[in-house]
């Protein structure tokens, strides 16, 4: 995704107006970008007066925050008690060894990122695979690789 | 005046004082590493833990830097729960810094000669602080911080790359207790490390200051200027 | 809507919308939370107004997405008023079924009942359930009953008279005497009296002339999802507990501070402080009164510290949620130095029963020390999973086998864990124990935010520990010694345990450790994480020992102790777990019998979650 100077700035402006919150900013830069580009961290530091020392802080603490670009798809697995005694990690290590990284990192091709979330508040349905914000509840195995063939095939198609 | 108990004697300090502070003023050594007087207490590394006694018979550790003197407290510094507790605190810092000579002085000290634990690698930063604070409170400039959390907390310049608000002062590298922070100076230039900074440096001939900058020579010159214009 | 310039126009808005209620109107509420929702409930409620349309019935029925009945386990969930029949696990393909046969007719459709899984019985009223049946919903009463984004729905079941009657003709003194007569502990952990903290905190604005209350709605605790229920069910109730909390403590200005993982919630949280800000609930001049208050959001970025209020206030402002030393304590100085307090969701979603139905009776609900209800999400082993809220003083038993309807496949309960990553466990031998804050911390328990994950035979325990003491782990901040060391030093330890490689002393190690955590940790957050290990330890030491001593693990769960083979008997070489192997450790040929290669093979489970025939045993 093309990172936008003025849209960033846009962004940080409208926060700086209203009560010059570094980490609402960051959380719209967030979801804008998926990740925090470089450029928006110094912009929201000159902009709301904070240190950049402090901001980079702000942005490597939260787990909210990425400061790499994420893939085109997001795949988070619930890690929450009720998804992990329902087998969780084992879906996790399937979906690692498939996609051949470790949860929170992106595939080579930018196609995936994977990641594991805390507990989603689901838990009857666990375990919880979100897709892109999709919810796929009562996960197995069998439905992971599901789940990646046709992400692979949807893939080849586009 | 706000009178307590130390270690059995009743002790009258000023209002506002940490335990800490009271200790010292009295002579009572208690183990420090996070803290500095020149700086605001922290209460990290919880070297410095004492005992508090509660009138319902219980106690509790509290970390003396930062917890203040209360009226009537009845406090133990160096009970069987306080050396304990130090104890595991030493051998913790040691599990992260083996190789660090003043760690290993600093928990042999206390009894510790090998920890349990040991982390992979030997880090040597024990992520007390006093550099991001020195460089905060004393310095002013806050080129440094602590970024990420947890395990992979560490002291870093944005983007651990080379700062452009560093001024090569070396207030961090003083104040670093382990020597992880170290200043490299060469003839001409200074380096401030790990984060690579590298300075010019410029000779004064009046002082002899090996350090100054050429940013500094420039708010020198504007200065005298400047009180020359208003002159 | 217009905004109610006195308290007499309030009532009259209340009477009119009270005569406009029809008790007998037919309306048809779907759940519409986070649980629901991710079975496909938003389709299903979008999918039902069409097919209502189509068949003309849009002016006599009326579809509401609602929050969270609490009853998981069974969603979708549909409940048809009046008669509030109860459908449950409904698809998209039962939709026209359900408005051909009982929106247009009245017949009940027997199969999306729900039925008793000892007799078969089928029941067909909410109400009669025995899921809801043992409950006591006070907190949880209006949720699943409304829409959330409905200020007048709420108004009509009594919302806002609490802060109505407040302002009216209370004194914060009153407030706050009313609050300790109900004897209101803290819902979000520890249980500290409510009525002391305000009154602390109003002493203090009092002397500095501002200050702020805050929502903690920071939910981290894996396994709990009710705060984030009530916001997404009933968020006025949050509204209206903040703006008496204000009158009572003297303050102008509240936070919410709500996870970023919870959308859902945030928007219908945003939207009822929007709808109360037009009524003038909220903002300058409350119902004419001389009081104002203005409540904003703030979402939090991810990270479980910052439920510890120090951190959270820190996070409010802005920096990275390091917790700091207390005292001063926040009703001291608080957010940007200022006497601030801090309540949990439940804690402030109960002020305005408490008010509107008087503290004697909240204070009759419960036990001498702890009064009122309390909320469980009740997840795990269990065959209702779901969200319950019951009087303080229920046993565990009542909670697990007569609401939670038991243990699935048959299993036997083995423990009962709550309060997770701070909280402990309680072995099957203590179910008869009333649940309140100081009989579970007497069993090394909290009761903590409530969540309780049950725990069947098949768990192994000390595989159990290890799973929260990495989530402590990963969730600690980093800034003290004790946590940050301490704790990746217990989880080390307990991962060699659970690899088949602990030593003798470990045990003790983990003791001594988790002692001094808990007594030296800045915060809440290290001086807890060890209570899962300690907890389990106390209760399951001989599970410890069998993977230290005897190198097995009892409930076959820890990779590193275990070995899959095939049972010869039952294996028909039909080659399903050959082709799903990941690593290809399986060998065989068709119809012949298979064998597996301890070496290769990774202990992911796949072949015995493909097997038909029961053909693979764990050793």
């Amino acid at each position: 995704m093309q990172v936008s100077i003025s849209e960033i700035h846009e962004i940080i402006n409208k926060e700086a107006s209203g009560d010059g919150s570094l980490i609402a900013a960051l959380e719209e830069i967030q979801a804008r970008y998926r990740y925090l580009p470089p450029e928006a961290l110094i912009l929201a530091s000159e902009r709301l007066g904070v240190p950049l020392s402090q901001t980079y802080a702000v942005a490597t603490f939260y787990g909210a925050f990425s400061l790499e670009p994420k893939g085109k798809i997001c795949i988070q697995v619930c890690m929450g008690t009720a998804c992990h005694v329902r087998g969780s990690p084992q879906l996790l290590d399937r979906l690692e060894t498939q996609l051949g990284i470790k949860a929170g990192e992106t595939t080579r091709d930018q196609l995936v990122s994977l990641e594991r979330v805390n507990c989603l508040g689901a838990c009857a349905l666990g375990p919880i695979v979100v897709t892109d914000g999709d919810y796929s509840g009562q996960m197995t195995l069998s439905k992971v690789d599901r789940l990646l063939k046709s992400i692979a095939k949807s893939e080849a198609e586009a | 005046m706000i009178r307590l108990t130390i270690d059995g004697e009743p002790i009258e300090v000023q209002e506002g004082r940490t335990l800490l502070e009271a200790c010292r003023e009295h002579d009572i050594p208690i183990p420090t590493l996070c803290y500095h007087p020149a700086l605001k207490p922290y209460g990290a590394c919880r070297l410095c833990v004492v005992e508090l006694d509660h009138p319902s018979g219980s106690s509790k550790l509290v970390a003396s830097c930062v917890h203040p003197c209360e009226e009537g407290a009845v406090v133990r510094t160096n009970s069987e729960a306080v050396k304990r507790n130090r104890r595991v605190t030493a051998e913790l810092l040691l599990a992260g810094a083996f190789d660090a000579p003043e760690i290993v002085a600093l928990a042999k000290g206390l009894g510790v000669e090998e920890p349990r634990f040991r982390m992979e690698e030997s880090e040597s930063c024990v992520l007390c602080g006093l550099c991001v604070r020195a460089c905060d409170e004393i310095v002013g400039v806050r080129a440094i911080s602590l970024i990420h959390r947890g395990m992979a907390k560490k002291v870093a310049t944005p983007f651990e790359i080379s700062s452009a608000t560093c001024i090569g002062c070396g207030t961090c590298v003083l104040i670093c207790p382990t020597g992880r922070l170290k200043l490299s100076d060469v003839t001409g230039y200074r380096g401030v490390h790990p984060w690579d900074n590298t300075f010019h440096r410029l000779y004064c001939r009046v002082c002899d200051d090996e350090d100054l900058r050429e940013t500094r020579l420039q708010e020198a010159t504007d200065l005298i200027a400047d009180m020359e214009a208003s002159e | 809507m217009n905004r109610l310039d006195t308290i007499e126009q309030f009532q009259t808005w209340r009477q009119t919308l009270n005569g406009e209620i029809d008790e007998n109107r037919r309306r048809l509420l779907v759940c519409d939370g986070t649980g629901c929702r991710a079975l496909g409930s938003r389709q299903i409620l979008l999918s039902l107004q069409e097919a209502i349309q189509r068949a003309k019935l849009d002016a006599s029925i009326e579809v509401v997405g609602t929050g969270c009945p609490g009853f998981c386990e069974c969603g979708p969930l549909i409940t048809i008023y009046p008669q509030r029949v109860s459908y449950q696990k409904v698809t998209l393909e039962d939709v026209s079924e359900i408005v051909a046969k009982s929106l247009v007719g009245d017949e009940v459709i027997e199969r999306l009942l729900y039925h008793d899984p000892q007799t078969g019985a089928s029941i067909k009223n909410e109400p009669d359930l025995p899921f809801y049946e043992k409950q006591e919903r006070i907190v949880l009463d209006f949720n699943g009953r409304m829409d959330p984004h409905s200020l007048e729905e709420y108004v009509s079941l009594g919302g806002f008279t609490a802060l109505a009657q407040v302002l009216d003709s209370m004194s914060p003194d009153q407030v706050i005497e009313q609050i300790k007569a109900a004897g209101l502990r803290g819902r979000g952990g520890a249980g500290f009296p409510t009525a002391i903290k305000w009154r602390l905190c109003r002493d203090n604005v009092l002397k500095e002339g501002t200050g702020y209350i805050i929502c903690n709605a920071d939910e981290g605790d894996p396994g709990a999802f009710m705060d984030r229920s009530i916001m997404e069910g009933n968020p006025n109730t949050v509204i209206e507990g903040m703006t008496i909390g204000a009158y009572a403590m003297g303050v102008n200005q509240g936070y919410v501070y709500i996870r970023g993982e919870y959308p859902l919630a945030v928007d219908t949280l945003k939207d009822a402080i929007r709808q109360a800000n037009e009524a003038g609930f909220l903002g300058e001049k409350i119902l004419g009164s001389d009081f104002s208050f203005h409540l904003d959001i703030r979402l939090g970025a991810g990270a479980f510290v910052c439920g510890e209020e120090t951190a959270l206030m820190a996070s409010i402002e802005g920096r990275i949620g390091e917790p700091r030393p207390r005292p001063p304590y926040p009703a001291q100085e608080g957010l940007w130095g200022k006497p601030t307090n801090i309540n949990n969701v439940k804690t402030w979603a109960t002020v305005p029963i408490i008010l509107r139905k008087g503290a004697a009776w909240y204070a009759g609900i419960g036990t001498e020390n702890s009064k009122g209800t309390m909320i469980f999400s009740v997840v795990g082993n269990i065959n209702n999973t779901g969200l319950v809220e019951v009087p303080m003083g229920i046993t565990l038993r009542e909670l697990v086998y007569d609401i939670g309807g038991g243990i699935p496949n048959g299993k036997a309960l083995k423990a009962v864990q709550i309060g997770g990553p701070s909280g402990g466990c309680i072995p099957a031998e203590h179910l008869d124990v009333p649940v309140d804050y100081e009989s579970l911390k007497s069993l090394g328990a909290i009761m903590g935010s409530g969540g309780m994950v049950i725990a069947d035979e098949d768990t192994c325990m000390v595989d159990f520990a290890r799973y929260f003491m990495a989530f402590t782990q990963e969730e600690s901040c980093g800034k003290c010694v004790p946590c940050r060391v301490g704790t990746k030093a217990m989880l080390n330890t307990l991962e060699r345990i659970c690899a088949g490689e602990g030593q003798p002393g470990d045990v003790e190690y983990l003791e001594e450790l988790g002692e001094e955590i808990k007594r030296a940790s800045l915060c809440g957050l290290g001086q807890t994480a060890p209570n899962p290990v300690l907890s389990t330890i106390r209760y399951f030491r001989d599970e410890y020992e069998a993977h230290i001593v005897d190198k097995t693990c009892p409930a076959k769960v820890c990779k590193g102790l275990i070995t899959y083979s095939v049972i010869p008997e039952n294996c028909t070489g039909c080659m399903v777990c050959m082709r799903n192997c990941p690593v290809e450790a399986i060998q065989g040929a068709k119809q012949e019998v298979h064998t597996i290669d301890p070496d290769k093979c990774t202990r992911c489970g796949m072949c015995m979650s493909v097997c038909k025939f029961d053909a693979i045993m764990v050793t």
